[in-house]
């Protein structure tokens, strides 16, 4: 499973990857590995305003259905649109053209505080 | 750990994810996904191991009446070696479970029933012997019998490549005994399945199984077969409208509110459960029905998710939902008020407390073509 250093991970299995003052926020190759083919994404309305832990968002493969969790409290400001018509993005590319929302970051601090690469793999070794 | 078919090894050498089922370890996947197993088995071929499935052997002079006392379908037409399909009610006409009804040889009777209703089905069959055929002899064979099911529009192909015995003698609900399958005796061979497409149920001795599972995938390869696991059976079974006990079919539930009164043979004489079942039928029929329905936006009506009348009145449950793989749409099974059944009727199912409206369509949602 690729889990990139430049990503800072939750063990819910999302990933943020802080950009400024925002951050792109998907699930982890492995969250993907696990949910199977994915079959339906359901978004957020941009401008919502989550906190951290908050459900925000759904990801469904064919056997199950699994609340995406927000990283870390801010403002939706982009979902990612061509997961409607194309969820099977979040399998083939997990990190990148399957990310899911972009957030506003509010508090910096909450950005240092997740987990690296390091330890989120270390955590999915230790049997997710 | 939960308990193992004798195929449990190959399923980690190709790596199956491993699931509880019903208190067995089995493989709701292999690494090519539910979607390209689901697809293997529309188009080309498929292998699922099904060994968790109870066996149930009946012998005695008397074994097509018990048959026929348990079910609600008509086991005396059976001819040897015919195969049927039916509902198992209690007395008051909720289901123990559905199974299939091998008439063999005289005076042998085979049922197989679902994995998670083993135990349950065999203290059943046990308390009606003893209670009204003592005479017949019943025993759970299932630790004795290994089964696969191949299928698929190449199932038939793949099969005959490893088999002398010609399959076209094996008609669709008709079982052969004894054939030799890759050089191993076949308990009996089946032309059934759970799937909506042509195939074959193998049944084989334990010690058989590993090589017979291994021949039928290098045999299937040039076709394309791949391994599958539960999620695609339950998919393909799903497209099909073939219920699953514990959703469309359970103690709650008539099989004529299920759907299934083409097996429910009213006209019989008896059968444990006709008299409620002749009475629902006879008041003007189920007053709750089992519905297929489709949204009319994107979202997943799953397992257990609330149906309503379109202006928002709860109504019913949502028994299966997916979207439909071989049709891409959003589909369901739910049981629904009889005045909500006709098709065309507009229905909504409340998906994490959204309505989607939704409609009620023809079942089953798949048909293969050819039949």
């Amino acid at each position: 499973m690729k889990t990139p250093s430049e990503l800072r991970y939750t063990e819910d299995h999302e990933w943020l990857r802080p950009e400024g003052k925002s951050g792109r926020v998907g699930i982890t190759d492995f969250a993907q590995d696990q949910l199977g083919d994915v079959v339906f994404v359901e978004l957020p309305e941009v401008g919502r305003a989550v906190k951290q832990g908050e459900a925000f968002g759904v990801v469904e493969s064919v056997k199950s259905v699994s609340d995406v969790f927000a990283p870390i409290t801010g403002k939706v400001v982009a979902v990612n649109q061509a997961l409607v018509d194309t969820p099977e993005l979040v399998n083939q590319d997990p990190y990148g053209q399957g990310w899911i929302v972009e957030i506003e970051i509010a508090d910096d601090g909450e950005v240092q505080a997740l987990l690296d690469a390091q330890a989120y793999g270390a955590l999915q070794e230790g049997g997710h | 750990m939960g308990k193992r078919t004798p195929l449990y090894e190959e399923h980690l050498a190709l790596g199956g994810r491993m699931v509880d089922f019903g208190g067995w370890d089995m493989p709701v996947q292999y690494p090519a996904g539910i979607l390209a197993e689901h697809e293997a088995v529309r188009q080309r071929a498929g292998l699922f191991d099904v060994s968790h499935m109870g066996e149930i052997d009946l012998h005695g002079e008397r074994v097509l009446e018990f048959a026929d006392e348990l079910v609600t379908n008509d086991c005396q037409k059976l001819a040897e070696n015919q195969v049927l399909y039916s509902p198992m009610c209690y007395e008051h006409g909720g289901v123990v479970d559905d199974l299939l009804v091998y008439r063999l040889e005289p005076g042998h009777v085979l049922l197989v029933v679902n994995a998670s209703n083993t135990d349950k089905d065999v203290a059943w069959v046990m308390e009606q012997r003893q209670r009204l055929y003592p005479d017949v002899q019943a025993e759970d064979i299932s630790a004795k019998t290994a089964e696969m099911a191949l299928q698929g529009p190449k199932a038939q192909e793949i099969l005959q490549s490893l088999t002398s015995f010609d399959l076209n003698k094996i008609a669709f609900f008709w079982v052969q005994p004894d054939i030799e399958i890759a050089g191993r005796k076949a308990l009996w061979v089946s032309r059934t399945g759970y799937t909506g497409e042509d195939g074959f149920e193998i049944y084989v001795r334990p010690e058989d199984a590993v090589h017979v599972w291994r021949e039928i995938l290098r045999a299937g390869e040039p076709y394309g077969i791949l391994p599958c696991g539960l999620g695609a059976r339950d998919s393909l079974r799903f497209e099909a409208c073939l219920p699953l006990y514990g959703q469309e079919l359970d103690q709650d539930h008539t099989p004529l509110q299920s759907g299934l009164k083409y097996w429910v043979r009213l006209e019989k004489d008896h059968f444990i459960g006709l008299g409620p079942l002749k009475e629902e039928q006879e008041s003007g029929g189920p007053k709750r029905r089992l519905v297929g329905f489709k949204l009319a936006e994107r979202g997943i009506a799953r397992h257990g998710y609330p149906i309503t009348s379109p202006s928002g009145e709860e109504i019913g449950v949502v028994t299966s939902g997916m979207l439909s793989p071989t049709l891409g749409e959003a589909i369901g099974l739910g049981f629904v008020p009889a005045e909500y059944a006709q098709v065309g009727t507009r229905i909504a199912v409340s998906v994490r407390g959204r309505a989607i409206p939704a409609e009620v369509i023809k079942r089953p949602f798949y048909r293969r073509s050819g039949k």
